[in-house]
């Protein structure tokens, strides 16, 4: 097997969860290529560099893939995929956006968001929000996959010491391009990769009141989450979302704050270890799920919650 | 500019699916289907930017068997002016449904394809960005805005951490995420007059496309239980739980 593997960064660092990705390459077995593609990506090549198990990084360093437009960095990866058993990504944003346009340009399928590596050409995968999981084989000559990052234990960012090879290849589809971004920069620990989550729901009741959590979160070092519900009703962004179609998270410890427990919020947080849910209505269906529940108003049990951690 | 909307029929979101006591799929007999979510939300977009006059049709586009006919009349009652079938056994899998769009695409020549950007049955997020690859075009996935300018598609995406937003040349690929609008809900007159719009049938053959399927599902579970919880009577009681028996905080 020899696996080609894009990293996840953002050009002065790795992204955690090309951690988990590396687990999931050891899992199939076989040497592992990394590939960083961006602008300004040495850091990032360096630190692919130090991970174990990694033979070679391939470093794809141009203006062209900047912004991680998936018109241009796709055709980089179809080509740099040439010799390789497999094309590995994390499922995350980047990874949606880019790999699926990468097994088309290779005339494949694709086989997305893996939970379990059963043999080089097998893998479980969940579906219908995570209520089946499928055991799925794929006979494609490539098997470009993308990776649940929550699924595999990542490995340590030391231990490697790898070649760098730089990548002349600049690959520009001149039909797209960057106009801005407005991302929020947090004091948190990022969302996907916290030890810790505190989410709050539609019980939250508004946007100034999501502050109620921020104590919480404080103490406990953690991220903060929300429900699509109150996503919806405009408390909190979009990228707070936890859930099917929001970000999937497995936390050490869950603290669901005034949500329900609609399958599709479920679908993005029961793998995490331990579940606590505050709701006020105990037919609520978070309480199925939750370890340890709490019947209480969310606006006296978090205070109190605060002050007693 | 014509818009192009791919949908597909899937299990009504509300379903909550079981797995077949033989473990080979998920039990779907009798179950309740519907245009997906996110399709739903792509044909609102279409239908928008016709109202707006933006666009000056709206064609609708699903692959799969005979019964995906009642997903396109919905889409026919929501303002789609006319609907296409690709008629196949079952539901092919991305990589082919995106070549069968290809073959649509190019004799539709939209200015605009708006797709769905994951169906709820596979969640698989795929088929929009392998059909814009195929059809060399720019894409703008998880869309929360579309705004045209002239020849410019202009998309503000849902990314991690915030929205981006990227313009793309026309022709161009958007898949539409939850916040890109409110579907409308289709009136009785619209569903009657949605009858008689037009519907016409394709087949593989015609479109020059194999439909192969290249990933085999060997066995289906569902996800492993969680152990039933426990209640706490006080927030003492669930702090101490916390500290001394998960040992989480």
């Amino acid at each position: 097997m020899s696996i080609l593997l894009v990293a996840e960064h953002n050009n002065a660092a790795l992204n955690p969860v090309t951690l988990n990705v590396v687990a999931a390459a050891q899992a199939i077995g076989g040497d592992i290529t990394v590939l960083v593609a961006g602008e300004g990506c040495g850091a990032a090549a360096d630190a692919a560099a130090a991970l174990p198990g990694v033979s070679k990084v391939l470093c794809a360093d141009a203006a062209v893939y900047g912004k991680q437009l998936a018109e241009n960095v796709a055709p980089l990866i179809a080509e740099a995929a040439a010799g390789h058993s497999h094309v590995l990504s994390a499922h995350s944003t980047n990874g949606k956006n880019t790999m699926p346009r990468v097994a088309a340009l290779l005339d494949v399928n694709m086989v997305s968001d893996i939970i379990s590596v059963e043999s080089e050409d097998t893998f479980k995968r969940p579906f219908y929000a995570g209520n089946a999981i499928a055991t799925v084989k794929s006979s494609d000559a490539v098997k470009v996959v993308t990776v649940r990052h929550t699924a595999f234990d990542p490995v340590p960012a030391t231990g490697g010491s790898a070649a760098v090879e730089a990548l002349g290849s600049a690959h520009d589809a001149g039909v797209s391009s960057f106009v801005n971004e407005e991302i929020v920069k947090l004091d948190r620990p990022e969302l996907t990769a916290a030890r810790v989550v505190v989410s709050g729901g539609r019980g939250m009741g508004s946007g100034d009141n999501f502050k109620i959590l921020e104590g919480v979160a404080d103490k406990l070092n953690a991220a903060m989450g929300a429900s699509r519900a109150a996503v919806d009703a405009g408390f909190v962004p979009n990228d707070m979302q936890v859930g099917q179609t929001g970000k999937i998270v497995a936390p050490e410890l869950y603290i669901a704050v005034g949500i329900s427990g609609a399958i599709q919020h479920l679908a993005g947080m029961k793998d995490s270890k331990v579940i606590v849910a505050i709701n006020k209505d105990e037919d609520a269906p978070i309480f199925q799920v939750a370890d340890y529940g709490l019947v209480a108003d969310l606006f006296q049990a978090v205070p109190e919650l605060e002050a007693k951690i | 500019m014509k818009v192009l909307v791919a949908i597909k029929r899937v299990i009504d979101y509300n379903v909550k699916v079981r797995v077949k006591a033989d473990n080979s799929d998920v039990d779907l007999t009798n179950v309740k289907m519907a245009v997906n979510p996110f399709c739903e939300i792509a044909i609102e977009e279409a239908v928008r930017l016709k109202e707006s006059g933006q666009a000056t049709e709206v064609v609708a586009v699903a692959v799969g068997p005979t019964q995906c006919q009642e997903q396109l009349r919905t889409a026919l009652a929501l303002g789609a002016d006319r609907a296409i079938l690709v008629e196949t056994d079952g539901f092919p899998q991305p990589l082919s449904v995106a070549k069968l769009l290809k073959g649509v695409y190019d004799q539709e020549q939209p200015g605009l394809v708006i797709f769905g950007k994951q169906s709820i049955d596979a969640d698989n997020n795929q088929t929009g960005q392998m059909f814009a690859a195929l059809a060399g075009l720019g894409q703008g996935t998880f869309a929360s805005k579309v705004e045209i300018a002239g020849d410019t598609v202009n998309v503000t995406r849902e990314v991690d951490g915030g929205l981006q937003t990227v313009a793309l040349k026309a022709p161009a690929v958007v898949t539409t995420d939850l916040r890109l609008n409110e579907p409308r809900y289709a009136s009785l007159p619209n569903i009657m007059k949605a009858k008689k719009k037009p519907l016409d049938t394709l087949t593989p053959e015609a479109l020059g496309v194999e439909v192969k399927a290249t990933i085999e599902t060997l066995r289906v579970e569902p996800p492993a239980e969680r152990q039933g919880g426990i209640k706490v009577d006080s927030v003492e009681a669930l702090v101490d739980k916390l500290k001394n028996e998960a040992k989480v905080i």
